[in-house]
């Protein structure tokens, strides 16, 4: 019964910092009717926030642009997509090595994708250099 | 933000009270660097017991604060960690040089921080 959905829901908000505890607290709120554990709750809210960020100051870097977020529930799982349409990432497996990141003088440790990759049963990375980025993720809930 | 130091000892405690991301990571390093520079503590402990969400910005902050303590000679530690912002700690291998302490003043802070 995967592949039929049971809910869904979309988010598009302007790329503010602001937003990063918005985006993670809607997408939990929402998974909560799949009646995740604590610890799923608190993975699930990790993940969307990496990404968001992600999109924040990689993706768009100094510039406001539009990240969209969309959820999709299953019986025993959510596939959450988080995309931009900011710079893009040229070299995605370098991007993926945990400590790897373009912005250490912001004080990032590179651990973001190793933390959604761990954090979560899937990760998929789609991008594609001055068009934008679209990770789509997927966890088992086991209820 | 909660800061307490003791002058006794030369430790300073930061205790964060609210979620660690990138947006509100950005004001904890400013006032966290603030205090350093004002106490130069031989021992600083953050104390996350009023942290109940941390993503990977959090392990910048902290690496961050943990260069500039070295930089005056001093040594670091976290306390309170809560189980979901160990779970991003550990992820890092950054608690084997910025240990989780069990409590100030034990055996354990005597030997880390
Ligand atoms: N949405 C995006 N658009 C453009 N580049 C990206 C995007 N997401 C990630 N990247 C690139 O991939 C690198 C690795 O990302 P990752 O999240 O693992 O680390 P980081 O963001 O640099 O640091 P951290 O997440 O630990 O604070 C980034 O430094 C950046 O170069
Ligand atoms: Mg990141």
């Amino acid at each position: 019964m995967e592949n039929v959905y049971e809910n869904k829901m979309k988010l598009e908000f302007l790329s503010k910092s602001s937003n990063e505890a918005f985006a993670r607290i809607t997408v939990a709120s929402f998974a909560s009717q799949l009646d995740p554990n604590i610890e799923e709750i608190s993975d699930i809210k990790t993940a969307v926030s990496e990404a968001v960020t992600n999109s924040i100051i990689h993706g768009y870097e100094d510039k406001i642009g539009i990240i969209k977020v969309e959820c999709t529930l299953f019986a025993n799982s959510i596939e959450i997509q988080i995309s931009d349409n900011g710079k893009g990432i040229e070299n995605i497996e370098k991007a993926k090595e945990p400590l790897y990141t373009t912005k250490p003088e912001l004080e990032r440790s590179g651990m973001g994708f190793t933390i959604m990759e761990n954090f979560m049963d899937e990760l998929k990375i789609e991008s594609v250099v001055g068009i934008g980025t679209k990770i789509t993720m997927k966890k088992v809930i086991n209820n | 933000m909660k800061v307490t130091y003791n002058e006794k000892d030369k430790l300073l405690k930061i205790e964060i009270t609210e979620e660690i991301d990138h947006h509100s990571s950005e004001k904890i390093r400013t006032r966290a660097d603030f205090e350093i520079q004002k106490y130069i503590p031989k021992k600083l402990v953050m104390d996350f017991e009023n942290v109940n969400f941390m993503d990977s910005a959090g392990i910048g902050m902290i690496l961050g604060r943990y260069k500039m303590i070295t930089m005056f000679g001093g040594t670091m530690g976290m306390i309170n960690v809560h189980s979901s912002v160990k779970k991003v700690f550990e992820m890092s291998g950054i608690t084997k040089i910025i240990p989780i302490i069990e409590e100030i003043g034990g055996t354990e802070i005597g030997k880390c921080v």
